[in-house]
C-alpha cells in the first residue's frame, strides 16, 4: 500500500541563521505539513515565504494571545506572511499546506503557532499565485535559533 | 519504506481513573522523532469546566502555559498559573451534555533532544451550551528526553468512555 503520511525533507540548524528554505519540493502529494521546533533570538517574529517569492503577494489574518489579552491582527499585499513573535525557547508551530502543488488556485497556509515564552496564535495566510508550491522559507530581522529543526510531510490523497 | 505515523499506545476507560500515563517512551526515541497525543476525555468533576493536566517523566516544575479561548461570546488569553504541570485548556465535565467529550490534540515535537520541550495543544468543550474552543502553548523547561507522560483532570478523574491515543512521527 503505498504510504499517505511521508516525510518529504528534515533539517536541524547547526548554529543562529536569519533563515532556512526547503526547496525542491516534489508535485506529487495532495497536502504538506511543515513543523517547525524551534525559537528567534532576542524575541522576535517569525516570518514566512514560498518560492522564494518576494513580491507583494501575501495577505493574513492572525488570532493571538499574549496571556493577559487576545487580539486579531491582518495584512495585506506584504512581502511575507507574518507568523508571531517567538522566544528563543523552543516553539512549536505547525504549517499546513492544502491542495499544494494545484496549478489552479491561489495557496493558503494554515498555521498553529506555540510560543509559550510569548504567545499562542492561529494564522491563515494567502499567497496570490496559482504556481505550485516548490520552497518554502522561515526567515526574521533576527535569527532562527541552533537546534530549530524543521520537517516537511507529504500527505497523498490518493 | 518504515512507516510514518504510528499507533504507539490506547488506553480506553472502562471505568473512573484518576489518570492516565503512557510509560517507556525512551525506548521509542531512535524510532520516532515527535508524539502526538489525541484524546476524548471528559471528568467527573462539576462546574462549567474542567482541565486537563500534563506531566512528563512525573516532573511537577518548570512549566509554562500560554492560552487563548473564544467562550461563545469573547476571545480571552490568560497564562497558566500553576508551574506544575502543563493545561490543556477548558475540557467536559459531568455538568456538561451528556455522553459529550472533548477533543483534545497534543503535538510535542523533538520529544527526546535535549532541548527544553515544547507543545502545541488544542481543545474543543462545545456541547450545545455553553462552551470554550481553547488553543494552548506549554513549554517544559527541562532538557531531559520525554520519557513518560501523565493525563490527568485538574478537578475529577477521568469517566469511563475517555479515550486516550499516542502516535509516534517520524521524520525520515
Amino acid at each position: 500500500m503505498a504510504a499517505t503520511y511521508e516525510p518529504i525533507a528534515t533539517t536541524t540548524l547547526g548554529s543562529n541563521q536569519s533563515s532556512v528554505t526547503l526547496s525542491s519540493i516534489p508535485s506529487t502529494y495532495t497536502d504538506l505539513l511543515l513543523i517547525f521546533s524551534g525559537g528567534i533570538t532576542s524575541n522576535r517574529e517569525l516570518l514566512m515565504r514560498v518560492n522564494g517569492d518576494t513580491g507583494s503577494n501575501y495577505s493574513g489574518t492572525t488570532l493571538l494571545g499574549y496571556g493577559s489579552s487576545a487580539s486579531s491582527q491582518r495584512e495585506s499585499n506584504s512581502s511575507s506572511v507574518f507568523i508571531g513573535d517567538y522566544s528563543s525557547n523552543p516553539c512549536t508551530t505547525i504549517f499546513q499546506f492544502n491542495n499544494y502543488s494545484n496549478t489552479t488556485t491561489y495557496k493558503t497556509a494554515l498555521t498553529r503557532i506555540s510560543a509559550a515564552g510569548n504567545m499562542i496564535g492561529a494564522n491563515v495566510a494567502l499567497w496570490r499565485s496559482t504556481s505550485a508550491i516548490n520552497s518554502i522559507t522561515l526567515f526574521s530581522s533576527y535569527q532562527l535559533t541552533s537546534g530549530s529543526m524543521l520537517t516537511l510531510y507529504g500527505i497523498k490523497a490518493a | 519504506m518504515a512507516t510514518t505515523y504510528t499507533l504507539i499506545d490506547k488506553s480506553i476507560l472502562t471505568g473512573t481513573q484518576a489518570n492516565v500515563e503512557f510509560t517507556g517512551l525512551g525506548s521509542y526515541s531512535s524510532d520516532y522523532t515527535d508524539l502526538k497525543l489525541v484524546i476524548s476525555v471528559r471528568t467527573a468533576a462539576s462546574g462549567s469546566y474542567d482541565y486537563g493536566l500534563i506531566n512528563f517523566n512525573n516532573n511537577t516544575s518548570s512549566y509554562s502555559t500560554r492560552l487563548i479561548y473564544g467562550d461563545n461570546s469573547a476571545a480571552a488569553s490568560f497564562t497558566w498559573g500553576s508551574s506544575a504541570q502543563l493545561s490543556t485548556g477548558m475540557i467536559n465535565n459531568s455538568s456538561q451534555t451528556s455522553n459529550t467529550f472533548s477533543s483534545v490534540e497534543i503535538y510535542i515535537p523533538n520529544y527526546s533532544s535535549s532541548n527544553y520541550k515544547s507543545c502545541s495543544i488544542d481543545t474543543v468543550q462545545e456541547n450545545n451550551g455553553t462552551a470554550y474552543r481553547a488553543m494552548a502553548a506549554g513549554l517544559w523547561s527541562n532538557t531531559s528526553a520525554i520519557t513518560s507522560i501523565k493525563l490527568a483532570g485538574e478537578s475529577g478523574s477521568w469517566v469511563s468512555g475517555s479515550s486516550f491515543y499516542l502516535y509516534g512521527i517520524k521524520n525520515s
